[in-house]
């Protein structure tokens, strides 16, 4: 047994070769190998988050529908905004879906690094896991928020067609933001505390930036493409295409500007993060 | 195998009062400072430099497979910066680190758990931050709890264990890694002495095996038992490699020039309710004369002088204050109960207790020495299991044998040959 063990230990080549200074070329490897921590992190986010309160997973159902019923009211009953020939709370809800994921995800990641402080300065694993991790931690909400949606879809009569099946797209394009906004924003939490404050107030003005309430046409005409620079305008514009059977068009132009800025959002906020990874456990 | 070549790891300390974490404002007003700086001609520079800090130093470092690498050092030395860079959470400054085989850290108590998780929950979560894979955990599982011994708190969070359960649990889940290379720093502390002797079991297991153990310790009593070789560290360069007996001597003759006998008790581990702490532990050798000697040597008293402060009212409890072997045997128990003392403080009061043990017959070696204090078999006030460690030094005519005989006690004796009838 020992023997066998002794043999396999002794390769020709070092497995970690450590050099100041050089970006190790095995981090993607690393990722690989520690694939499953994604999976072991966002599962004990979820367990914790329902342990602690006393209703647990029914915060989940309740949360959205709340949203939902505040809305419809303010936007649809009281300010009277066109609803596009569907249901106003369906309007609401199909935007509130993924804005909500997103927001959820975005602020659970940007703050993730600061929370998991003492594993970051005792353990090492590739940091990338723990703000991706906090962004899977909020998947199972968008599920159930889905279900739920279907369910008030079958309520009201409505059926979606086959643009359905585009569905996962735009759920990916959310999560996809959701990765680049957060990762940047967790790295920089790490130097600069101040963020922890500027990171509720972005997810507050995203809100208003973002169709959630009310339909995107009611962006004025020369400045519509403008909002798209907003990644979740165009998911929110997608997420209503695809499940209330193409009643609302899809602005393509905004649409590309939205898939656009998700792409230059991952790159730059895994740009920054490796850039500054290697000094996360001395300064945090 | 592992190989430091030439490792330096830089901090840069800065010494603007008060301040843990930059903030976004003072790097605004800093950037405006410097605007202003340039404008004006010939500015004086910044007072507010920030100071280079060398953590550690031309590291230069090969340890073998199946080694047991004891390191040693006062605080600040680097010792726990060398761990830290071997096991990749920070990056070296300067220099390269070759390392052939997985490297698995016990760094501190259950880094990585989460007390609201249970204990199920949380041998999978720790078993994945370091890096064993979900079918390796599933395998491994049974064997990790019954090592740790919490069958039957499996599924109660962890918050509610004891500090101990928790060590074991934290420890379990590291050594059945299999790592080749397992870092330790300052761990086995805690837990009692029955799990630390199956910890050092596993390890010696680990090392038989061929693998690696590298391990941090301000508790020479540990390096002696664990280690087969052993660094010093001072100001992160190494200044002594050898076996642990004689870099532990140097260690302790550079520290005990500056401060014979004087133990600060405020940072160690400790167990207890903490409605009193031990606060110092001042050791003074004695002859039998009275006079005071530079050091303990066999046959000499040892005066015990331990200083200790309350924070709640407490009456009648007693002390106790025990020495060890390097293998944690109990060989000398003094406590007031015997001697029909006790001990009774009001809130905030300190007292200090003397303890004179005599004619202290143990043999040249390194001893540890534990307090406690609580009401027997009732509760635990505060205990610390390593206080501080004396060394005995050998009386002359000991010391004409060149090699010392093994044991630890030397009673005196006399002998006669006596003549055939």
């Amino acid at each position: 047994m020992s023997e066998t063990i002794r043999e396999s230990l002794v390769p020709e080549i070092p497995l970690i070769t450590v050099e100041a200074g050089k970006t190790e070329h095995h981090y993607w490897k690393d990722i690989w190998r520690y694939r499953e921590l994604f999976y072991f992190l966002a599962w004990r986010d979820i367990l914790v988050r329902y342990k602690q309160t006393t209703i647990g997973i029914i915060w989940a159902v309740l949360r959205p529908l709340m949203t939902m019923a505040v809305f419809t009211l303010v936007f649809g009953k009281v300010a009277k905004l066109p609803s596009e020939g569907v249901p106003y709370a369906l309007l609401v809800f199909t935007g509130l879906l993924p804005w909500h994921f997103f927001a959820s995800a975005f602020t659970e990641a940007a703050n993730s690094l600061i929370e998991n402080e003492k594993m970051i300065t005792k353990v090492y694993f590739p940091r990338l896991i723990i703000p991706t991790s906090a962004v899977i931690a909020s998947i199972p909400e968008l599920v159930i928020s889905g279900a739920l949606l279907l369910a008030l879809m079958l309520l009201y009569g409505v059926m979606p067609d086959w643009r359905i099946v585009t569905l996962p797209f735009f759920a990916a394009m959310a999560f996809t933001a959701a990765v680049g906004a957060g990762v940047w924003l967790a790295a920089l939490n790490v130097r600069y505390r101040d963020f922890r404050y500027v990171v509720p107030f972005m997810v507050q003005a995203g809100l208003y930036i973002s169709p959630v309430g009310f339909s995107s046409h009611l962006f004025p005409d020369g400045w519509r493409l403008l909002f798209y620079l907003n990644p979740i305008t165009g998911v929110i514009d997608g997420f209503r295409w695809a499940l209330l059977s193409g009643q609302l068009d899809l602005y393509a132009p905004g649409l590309l500007l939205s898939g656009f800025v998700t792409a230059m959002l991952v790159v730059v906020g895994i740009y920054h993060f490796r850039k500054t990874e290697k000094t996360f456990a001395d300064v945090i | 195998m592992i190989q430091f070549e030439n490792v330096s790891k830089k901090y840069v300390i800065d010494h603007r009062p008060q301040q843990k974490y930059l903030s976004l404002r003072d790097v605004l007003a800093e950037g405006g400072r410097r605007l202003v700086q340039t404008f004006k001609a010939g500015a004086v520079q910044s007072q507010s430099r920030p100071e280079e800090f060398w953590a550690l130093r031309d590291i230069n470092l090969e340890v073998k497979l199946g080694e047991r690498l004891g390191i040693i050092g006062r605080n600040g030395a680097g010792k726990s910066t060398l761990l830290k860079t071997l096991s990749r959470i920070t990056e070296p400054s300067l220099g390269k680190i070759r390392i052939w085989g997985r490297v698995a850290s016990l760094l501190e108590v259950g880094t990585g758990f989460h007390p609201e998780l249970t204990g199920r929950e949380n041998i999978y979560l720790n078993g994945a931050i370091q890096g064993m894979v979900r079918a390796e955990i599933e395998r491994k599982f049974d064997e990790i709890v019954a090592f740790a011994e919490v069958e039957q708190f499996l599924d109660t969070p962890v918050k509610r264990y004891s500090s101990g359960m928790y060590v074991r649990l934290a420890f379990a889940v590291a050594a059945h890694l299999d790592p080749e290379i397992l870092v330790i720093d300052e761990v086995l502390a805690v837990g009692d002495i029955q799990f630390q002797k199956k910890c050092l079991a596993k390890m010696d297991n680990v090392a038989a095996e061929g693998r690696t153990i590298l391990l941090v310790s301000h508790n020479m009593a540990t390096i002696l038992s664990l280690a087969n070789r052993c660094i010093l560290l001072t100001s992160g360069r190494i200044v002594s490699d050898g076996k642990p007996m004689e870099v532990v001597s140097e260690y302790q003759n550079t520290y005990q020039d500056e401060s014979f006998g004087q133990t600060d008790l405020t940072k160690v581990e400790r167990y207890g309710t903490g409605d009193a702490r031990f606060l110092s532990i001042h050791l003074q050798a004695r002859g039998q004369d009275g006079a005071r000697l530079p050091f303990p040597e066999t046959g000499c008293d040892l005066e015990f002088e331990i200083t200790l402060e309350a924070r709640e009212q407490i009456s009648s409890v007693t002390t106790a204050l025990i020495v060890y072997d390097e293998l944690g045997n109990r060989l000398i128990d003094a406590n007031t109960l015997l001697k029909g003392q006790s001990v009774s403080l009001l809130a905030k009061e300190r007292k200090t207790i003397r303890f004179l043990l005599k004619n202290v017959r143990l043999k040249r070696d390194l001893y540890t020495v534990g307090l406690w204090l609580g009401i027997l078999n009732v509760a635990d006030i505060d205990g610390i299991r390593y206080a501080t460690t004396f060394k005995m030094e050998a009386v002359r005519e000991d010391i004409l044998y060149a090699a010392p005989f093994p044991g630890v006690y030397a009673c005196e004796f006399s002998c006669q040959v006596l003549e055939a009838v």
